[in-house]
């Protein structure tokens, strides 16, 4: 999270002037015809412009001043709407601006192209190969990129062991290893290679990387309406269509009456009415949301995949490197009886001498502490981990040395037929019931004990754990570790459930248990084997350290691969849900008042209620200005004056989002109901009031 | 609120909560009783396969054609009642137009009457056609609630239920037992029953006065507990022959609320939340109040161009009232019989105060969901609760969920769609009326004719047209009486346009409950946290209660405020002024 130029000024005249410009560039009607609440008010502005015009035109245009004060703040009722929109998608483009920067415009070395099955030659090829944009790689193309070069596209490395500097995108300046096969084999366009060589196959099409998807996303050039957008933008039109029936009907009733209310007032009195300022701040709620994600260095494929983020109801996080450290540290040797500590020591160490783990290095420093130098005879195989085995080891001519899982490394004892202590048992329960991982160490066919790893929660977990049981999230955690040891670990990180000893079938079977019972889960992941839970999962957050199939499963990319990062995640989608909630509630509640201002002075023009004709302030309808404003005409020009106003008060609100807590959805609904609601009803009374002093006072109407 | 008012009101709920609890648990027992095998018998004998389980379609389709089948039917007897035999002497065929309205307006449980009931309609029409026609409408709304109300608590189903199985169901374990206790008790207490024909006095000047009789108290027992409303009499439920006494007003009060209360009760027994049922029957509860609150309020000032001569108005307004009633039975029983959409009356909602007559008009513009009708009143305030829950659900940052159900665009269209429908209905029924000569030739109250206005033009006037498209439109059919919906001179103008209302503040709005019920039972459920939307407790009630009253004010109170609201500006400055 130290990536530069994360908080701009709401108000930067970088993102502020081009804004402007844009707000009037998307007053044609195409660009409104997207959003039908605001497009029934440019249609309002054209008629009233027009009919004042030919008024004239005729010489027949009375209150010249009063109607060219209206026709203006119509006009701006929509060009509000729109600089908002243009303002948060100028804050997204400048935050891709950053984005871009990490895609190179440099060249690339291509070795092989898409579709060429011919073998590579092993090794460091200098030299080799064609010079092409970087733009022009497509998926399946090889490039080799060496110290000092950028990796030209997203890729998968088919060979060699390089670090790479990866600052541009996580901010984080030391480089990382990335080296082909395992899990750690992915490269993201735009880092440096820091050392060494790669050859990486390419990822991805031009233009379609990740990276190339969320520029368009915050540019809001490819933005779609999400689901939940959808739907409220159906709600707005619909309560926009309820308003045209009341207003438009009005013209008939006032008809009855001998009178008619014109067109100036009813465009008014309807602009005011219909939910323009959530109609013209929506667009800028979503795009704004992307934008904020984007700023915690997190990437995703939609604006759904955001949304569906706020509905989470549980949230599967790997034990390892999340919950707790990952590093699990070698903390002692316990040998079964008959057997010298020391023995145990050595073996488990030299077992672990070519084993690169964090794990594997602290046996080897744990059994120096005691004395012991393991030196590795010549001729001796390393046997690596694999999810299938479960252990390692090292082959030194006949002596077959494994270290691993209890139940593996028994399994494999008793395959060579060696006997099992009678007090193996208790030193693997005592490990695992303290929340150790215990470690169980062989020499061919004989048992010679446990080493005990010792795995430390993170602290501030059980706080964020709760943080989130507060928000009605279930957390999960996932661990490969044996039911006992998983247990203790959950117990002391407070997660509401564990998932022991998780194969990837396990982990896909439990996502889609609990989705069958209505829920929507949340899962992170980095390796391959968490592909199809990721892509199960209803939001996967890919960590960047991660393997390309990983990455691809998710819909999102977390650039710090900090599998934490998904509470942030999860409260963005809140926010975002709760912005459009609160504005909309805000909008309709603003209603009221202004009907109590423009209602009355609208009608005040009938004579059939005035008890001196031709005197509109002694209509009976003048009882109704409960505010007391100073004229008919001023209060409908306050009225709609506020209506254009709001919407440029809200902008900074729209843009950040209303603050969210972790508290339950009854406490969060008074809380925004008691101010959204209420604040809506009282806040137009005050202002307009203010509003009509000031147009008093300046004698506009 | 007079003490008298207070303690009829309170007496009033409380009963009324008895009875729904009972009531309720009933209906749900009923409507998911597995299937008898009388039942099967019968419906397999009708060519329906009671296996079936109809989908939304379905149910929308028979639904729908049963309620067309009726409505031909009703006409048909109605025009041909002049050829048929049991009807009273000199009873001819009822006017085509007329007819229309008529049939209409029984088959979408409105019950508007753009007639005298007594010196129209004979015995045959009477009862084959009319009252029986208010057993069909009401089991019709309740099967359709019922059908929702089975899309609200399975899941992952198209299956709603058997149109044909409910309805005969309705009928024989609900309408039917209901109003025989019903009509067994308001006859011991003086409801006319019988088929001897009129009753001939010789009145003290010598005269022969003949009043019609009938099968009035089988009628009126339906009438009220189906939420009709239409009367034998014309007087309706002032007629001291259709509600003689005070006991007689407050059973037939309590009938029109029992079953659109007791389906509140319904509600939280399908949906294993007894305290969400319990919810919405206090929004319910809590609006009803209100409107007493107010209606009495108003009725109880008195006319203050009427004090102004200096009559004594202590007693209140009592213009169109029955001083059996007398101002606290009235406002009460205007208020149930809005609030449901019954239309019955025991006083003349027209001689209302202004804003006292704001009250019922408003009642039914919010849609009738204050209890609203038999079932369609359940069926419209859960429309109200989508609403609700969506904006609510916003606000807690989630995807608004109702009942662990997501809703999504279709049900958002579906619910929007049913609020819009009859609120456009209402405003441009009312908008065209007063623009047209026919429409204005109906209008009682009239004003001084103005050059621009010759017609002469009151706010009462504009409130009768506003009243009559609200009452159509929200199937309730009650009327500002002075208005003449129907004469010889002009019988169409009228008699379609309300007849248009009627229907589509039926038949749509039926279908869109249905499509709704079948888009909920599709979903998946989650189950609930407290990351979810409650809804149940005081703050979903406080929710609901101002969804419903933001929509219906915001809605009206533009059109309002030409109507009731400036006659009460203009009447209190007169009144203050002499």
């Amino acid at each position: 999270m130290s990536r530069p130029s994360k908080s701009r000024s709401l108000w930067d005249p970088a993102i502020v002037r081009p804004a402007l410009v844009e707000a009037a560039r998307k007053l044609s009607p195409r660009a409104m015809a997207r959003n039908p609440v605001m497009f029934v008010v440019e249609v309002g502005c054209v008629l009233v412009t027009a009919l004042f015009l030919r008024d004239l035109a005729r010489g027949t245009a009375t209150d010249v001043g009063f109607h060219v004060q209206l026709v203006v703040w119509l006009w701006f009722t929509v060009y509000f709407a729109n600089f908002a929109e243009a303002m948060a998608e100028g804050r997204g483009r400048a935050q891709a601006a950053s984005l871009r920067a990490m895609r190179t415009s440099a060249t690339a070395r291509r070795i092989r192209r898409a579709g060429d099955a011919s073998p590579l030659p092993a090794g460091p090829m200098e030299g080799a190969g064609e010079v092409v944009n970087a733009t022009a790689l497509t998926r399946g193309d090889v490039v080799y990129v060496r110290a000092d070069e950028l990796v030209p596209a997203d890729g998968e490395i088919v060979e060699g062991v390089a670090s790479v500097d990866e600052s541009a995108i996580t901010g984080e300046s030391a480089p990382v290893v990335r080296e082909a096969g395992g899990d750690r084999s992915a490269v993201t366009g735009g880092t440096r290679v820091a050392s060494d060589w790669l050859k990486i196959e390419i990822a991805q099409d031009p233009g379609a990387g990740f990276v190339d998807r969320m520029i368009a996303l915050v540019e809001g050039s490819e933005r779609q309406k999400t689901p939940n957008e959808v739907a409220l933008t159906l709600l707005l039109a619909s309560l926009t269509l309820v308003f045209l029936a009341a207003t438009v009907t009005l013209e008939p009733f006032a008809r009855y009456f001998g009178g008619t209310l014109g067109v100036d007032a009813l465009v008014a009195l309807l602009v005011c009415l219909i939910p323009t300022t959530i109609g013209g701040l929506l667009s800028a709620i979503g795009i704004a949301g992307m934008d904020r994600l984007v700023q915690h260095n997190v990437l995703a494929t939609s604006g759904r995949a955001v949304e569906a983020a706020g509905d989470i109801d549980v949230l599967m996080l790997d034990k390892t490197g999340t919950i707790t450290f990952g590093n699990r540290q070698a903390a002692r040797f316990s040998p079964v009886a008959g057997v010298d500590g020391r023995r145990l020591a050595a073996v488990a160490a030299l077992a672990s001498l070519p084993d690169e783990t964090p794990e594997g290095r602290s046996i080897v420093a744990l059994a120096r502490t005691m004395g012991i130098e393991p030196a590795l005879p010549a001729g001796s195989t390393f046997v690596p981990f694999s999810a299938r085995t479960r252990m390692s080891g090292v082959d030194a001519g006949d002596r077959v040395l494994r270290k691993g899982a209890g139940d593996a490394v028994l399994a494999h004892v008793r395959a060579l037929g060696g006997p099992v202590p009678d007090d193996l048992a208790a030193l693997v329960d005592e490990v695992a019931s303290v929340g150790g991982t215990p470690l169980v160490v062989s020499e061919g066919r004989e048992l010679l004990g446990v080493v005990f790893l010792k795995d430390t929660v993170k602290p501030g977990m059980r706080e964020r754990f709760e943080r989130l049981r507060a928000m009605g999230i279930r957390t999960v955690m996932i661990t490969g570790d044996n039911p006992r040891t998983a247990k203790a670990i959950a117990d002391e990180a407070g997660v509401d459930d564990h998932l022991a000893e998780a194969t990837p079938e396990a982990k896909l079977a439990y996502i889609h248990r609990m989705q069958e019972g209505g829920r929507l889960v949340a899962m992170t992941g980095d390796g391959t084997n968490d592909a199809p839970a990721l892509a199960r999962a209803d939001v996967g957050v890919a960590m960047n350290t991660g393997t390309q199939a990983a990455k691809e499963a998710g819909n999102m990319v977390d650039l710090d691969s900090d599998p934490t990062k998904l509470i942030e995640v999860v409260e963005i989608g809140k926010q975002l849900l709760m912005t459009r909630g609160a504005l909309t509630t805000f909008s309709v509640a603003n209603d009221v008042a202004k009907y109590f201002s423009i209602l009355p002075a609208m009608f005040t023009g009938l004579a059939a209620f005035q008890t001196v004709r031709g005197d509109a302030h002694t209509s009976r309808f003048w009882a109704l200005n409960v505010m007391g404003l100073t004229s008919p005409q001023s209060a409908i020009l306050s009225a709609v004056i506020f209506n254009a106003l709001v919407i440029v008060a809200l902008i900074p609100l729209a843009l950040r989002g209303v603050s969210y807590r972790p508290l339950g959805a009854g406490a969060l609904l008074r809380r925004n109901l008691f101010v959204y609601g209420l604040g809506g009803v009282a806040a137009p009374f005050v202002a307009i009031k203010l509003l009509d002093l000031v147009v008093g006072a300046l004698h506009l109407a | 609120m007079s003490p008298r008012l207070l303690a009829l009101t309170v007496a009033f709920f409380a009963a009324l909560a008895l009875l729904a609890v009972p009531l309720g648990r009933h209906l749900a027992r009923t409507f998911e009783a597995p299937l008898r095998p009388w039942e099967r018998r019968v419906l397999t004998l009708a060519g329906v396969d009671p296996d079936r389980p109809h989908t939304w379609r379905d149910y929308a389709l028979a639904a729908l054609a049963f309620t067309l089948v009726t409505h031909v039917t009703t006409y048909a007897l109605l025009r041909l009642q002049g050829a048929l035999p049991g009807h009273a002497t000199g009873l001819r065929a009822v006017p085509a137009w007329l007819a229309f309205n008529t049939a209409t307006s029984f088959a979408t449980n409105t019950d508007w009457q753009s007639y005298a009931g007594e010196s129209t309609a004979g015995d045959l029409a009477q009862t084959v056609a009319l009252t029986s026609q208010n057993f069909f409408s009401a089991a019709v709304g309740l099967c359709v609630a019922i059908a929702l109300l089975r899309g609200l608590s399975r899941r992952e189903t198209d299956a709603l239920g058997n149109f044909w199985l409910d309805l005969v169901r309705a009928h024989l374990f609900v309408l039917v037992p209901g109003s025989a206790v019903l009509a067994v008790f308001l006859a011991s207490r003086g409801v006319v029953q019988t088929l001897d024909g009129p009753a001939v006095w010789r009145t003290l000047d010598g005269a022969v006065q003949s009043v019609p009789r009938g099968l009035v108290a089988s009628q009126e027992a339906i009438k009220m507990l189906g939420t009709n409303g239409g009367g034998f009499y014309n007087a309706n439920s002032a007629h001291p022959w259709e509600n003689p006494d005070a006991l007689t007003n407050l059973a037939e009060m309590l009938a029109i609320f029992a079953l659109p209360a007791a389906l509140c009760v319904t509600l939280g027994e399908y949906v294993k939340n007894r305290r969400h049922g319990a919810a919405v029957f206090a929004a319910m509860t809590l609006l009803a109040l209100a409107g007493v609150c107010a209606l009495g309020h108003f009725e109880h000032q008195g006319n203050p161009l009427l004090a102004a001569l200096g009559v004594d108005v202590t007693a209140g307004n009592l213009e169109g009232k029955e001083l059996r009633f007398g101002v606290d039975a009235s406002s009460l029983f205007a208020t149930v019989t809005t609030d449901a959409s019954c239309g019955a009356v025991n006083a003349m909602h027209d001689s209302f105060m202004p804003l006292g007559g704001l009250v019922p008009m408003l009642n039914i513009q919010l849609g009738e969901v204050v209890f609203g009708g038999v079932g369609s009143g359940l069926y419209g305030a859960l429309v109200y609760v989508v609403l609700a829950v969506f904006l609510a659900g916003l606000m807690v940052g989630r995807t608004p969920e109702y009942l662990g159900r997501k809703i999504d665009r279709r049900d958002v269209r579906l619910a929007a769609l049913y609020v819009l429908v009859p609120a456009f209905t209402i405003l441009v029924g009312a908008a065209v009326a007063v623009v047209t000569d026919a429409g204005r030739a109906g209008v009682l109250n009239t004003g001084a004719a103005t050059v621009n206005a010759p017609w002469g033009a009151h706010p009462h006037g504009l409130s009768e047209v506003l009243y009559a498209y609200s009452s159509a439109a929200g199937n309730n059919g009650s009327a500002f009486a002075g208005l003449t919906a129907f004469s010889a001179a002009r019988p169409v103008f009228y008699s379609l346009t309300l007849g248009v209302a009627m229907f589509v503040g039926r038949l749509p709005l039926m279908v869109l409950a249905l499509a709704l019920a079948g888009s909920m039972a599709r979903k998946k459920q989650t189950p609930p946290g407290i990351g979810s939307l409650p809804v149940e407790g005081p703050l979903f009630v406080a929710l609901l209660v101002g969804v419903i009253v933001v929509v219906g004010a915001l809605t009206f109170f533009p059109a309002l405020s030409l109507g009731p609201i400036v006659e009460h500006l203009q009447l209190t400055a007169a009144g203050g002024a002499r």
